[in-house]
């Protein structure tokens, strides 16, 4: 529901970029001539923080937040008890459908749709969506999150939805009264397993150093509960089961010796790594596979191009980082468009 | 065509003794992307009429058949034809690419 005026601040593009008449010609092929000011890929805090600045600037946002993977990752849990402003915690999906209606109460155009190619390089950005339509955009946000990380294991793929899991809140409700495991020693690993706990007899939580990466509070929390048994350094190299998950062979990190577990579901919480293959040839990457950013700003190796949550950040990655920097990407695109920076 | 409800009661009429293949969408409220799979499906439902039936089947109404084919992970589409699971997809993916796993049964639409 963009409207349809022309917003204050305008970039000076001088001179038609070079291939702008080809790529013009593409674009109204594929139904859609305007020049937007700027177009936000993902729709996670990063991504609707974005857009709410963005559409507060009247820079008439539009948002590709993805056809079934909008809200990103918070969609995927239950409490959030740490983003400021709601002191009793608020549910994942609700925080996240609260944020997007608070962008689309400032016109910005949220559209359930993927983008699956972007061209970064020329002064006017084209983003193609699942279907053929391009959008071109004078600035683009790229909020994208992280993708869950696997863990590589020749079974994994075949048991994945057959004991394996990615999603606690999805899944913990078909291990009731069973034994179940959790890999991983991050929040998300220990939040999983104290949730699966609610259903599950037994879960044993497998980590491959001898201490938590996990905070205080969630650590506190796994060691007080009766229901989950810690292994320490222990790595899952083997997954096996007919048709489930029943057994997982695990390698101790430090004797590397080899040792079964018996248990009906897997659940894998390793981390995640940033959704950079659509863009990772065009800006330039960190070691860390993260967006490369300048200093404290969103500013990419492409003028005109910014990043946003946890595709720029190694280190941090929580939904109230991810919203502030959608907040700092906003600002400076407001900044570019209106001529100055970049 | 829009996708319909199926029950524990009703599955074998409805979709083992289908005459046309059958796409399940096995999901329940509490499931997140499950909520975002639902309008996938019912657009499949709608392009592709002729070739295929849509149904949804609740897992928290009706434990028994999911737990029949051993489905641990929502959402979880599976298609069936002449009785038998041919196809699965799990987790929320986006229609293109359900059409494309599903594409033996979809037609030519
Ligand atoms: C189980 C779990 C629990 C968590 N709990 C907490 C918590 O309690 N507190 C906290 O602060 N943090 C928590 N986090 C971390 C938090 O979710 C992330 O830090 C935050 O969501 C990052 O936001 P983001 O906007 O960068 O990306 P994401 O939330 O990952 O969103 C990115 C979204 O962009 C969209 N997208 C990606 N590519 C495309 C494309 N090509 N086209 C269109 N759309 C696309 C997708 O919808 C994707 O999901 C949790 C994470 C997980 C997995």
């Amino acid at each position: 529901m963009s409207t349809d005026f022309t917003p204050a601040l305008k970039l000076d593009l001088g001179a038609t970029p070079p291939g702008q008449t080809q790529s013009a010609a593409s674009a109204e092929a594929a139904g859609e001539s305007e020049i937007h000011d700027v177009v936000i890929v993902g729709s996670g805090p990063a991504g609707y923080t974005a857009a709410i600045y963005t559409a507060r600037a009247h820079l008439n946002p539009v948002v590709l937040a993805g056809s079934v993977t909008a809200g990103g990752d918070l969609m995927n849990t239950t409490e959030v008890e740490n983003y400021p402003g709601f002191t009793d915690g608020i549910m994942g999906p609700e925080l996240m459908s609260t944020m997007e209606a608070q962008a689309e109460r400032f016109g910005a155009d949220i559209r359930y749709e993927d983008a699956i190619k972007l061209d970064l390089a020329g002064e006017i950005k084209e983003i193609t969506v699942e279907g053929g339509q391009v959008l071109r955009a004078k600035a683009v946000i790229l909020a994208t999150g992280s993708a869950y990380r696997e863990l590589g294991l020749e079974d994994e793929k075949r048991l994945s939805g057959h004991g394996v899991s990615w999603c606690a809140t999805c899944d913990g409700f078909f291990f009731k009264g069973q034994n179940i495991a959790v890999v991983g020693g991050g929040d998300s690993a220990i939040e999983e397993a104290t949730f699966l706990t609610k259903f599950a007899d037994k879960v044993t939580l497998i980590h491959r150093r001898d201490e938590f990466r996990a905070s205080e509070i969630m650590q506190k929390r796994a060691f007080d509960d009766p229901k989950i048994e810690i292994l320490w350094n222990k790595q899952v190299i083997g997954i096996s089961g007919e048709a489930k998950v029943e057994e997982l062979s695990l390698e101790d990190t430090v004797t590397g010796e080899v040792s079964p577990l018996a248990v009906t579901g897997l659940f894998v919480a390793i981390g995640s790594d940033p959704r950079t293959a659509l863009f990772k040839d065009q800006v330039e990457i960190t070691p860390d596979g993260t967006v490369a950013v300048q200093g404290r700003s969103s500013k990419t190796s492409l003028p005109g191009v910014f990043a946003a949550g946890d595709v720029l950040d190694p280190t941090y990655r929580q939904a109230i980082t991810a919203a502030g920097s959608g907040c700092v990407a906003a600002i400076d695109v407001e900044h570019y468009l209106a001529g100055h920076g970049a | 065509m829009s996708t319909i409800d199926v029950t524990t009661s009703e599955f074998e009429a409805e979709v083992l003794n289908s005459d046309k293949p059958v796409i399940v969408d096995f999901w329940a409220e509490w499931c997140g992307p499950c909520r975002m799979v639902g309008p996938v499906l019912e657009a499949i439902s709608d392009e592709h009429a002729d070739s295929v039936k849509v149904v949804k089947v609740n897992v928290d109404d009706n434990q028994e058949i999911a737990a029949k084919y051993g489905i641990t992970s929502i959402p979880a589409v599976y298609l069936f034809n002449d009785g038998k699971v041919q196809k699965q997809s799990i987790g929320a993916k986006p229609k293109a690419a359900l059409e494309k796993e599903f594409a033996d049964y979809l037609g030519s639409e």
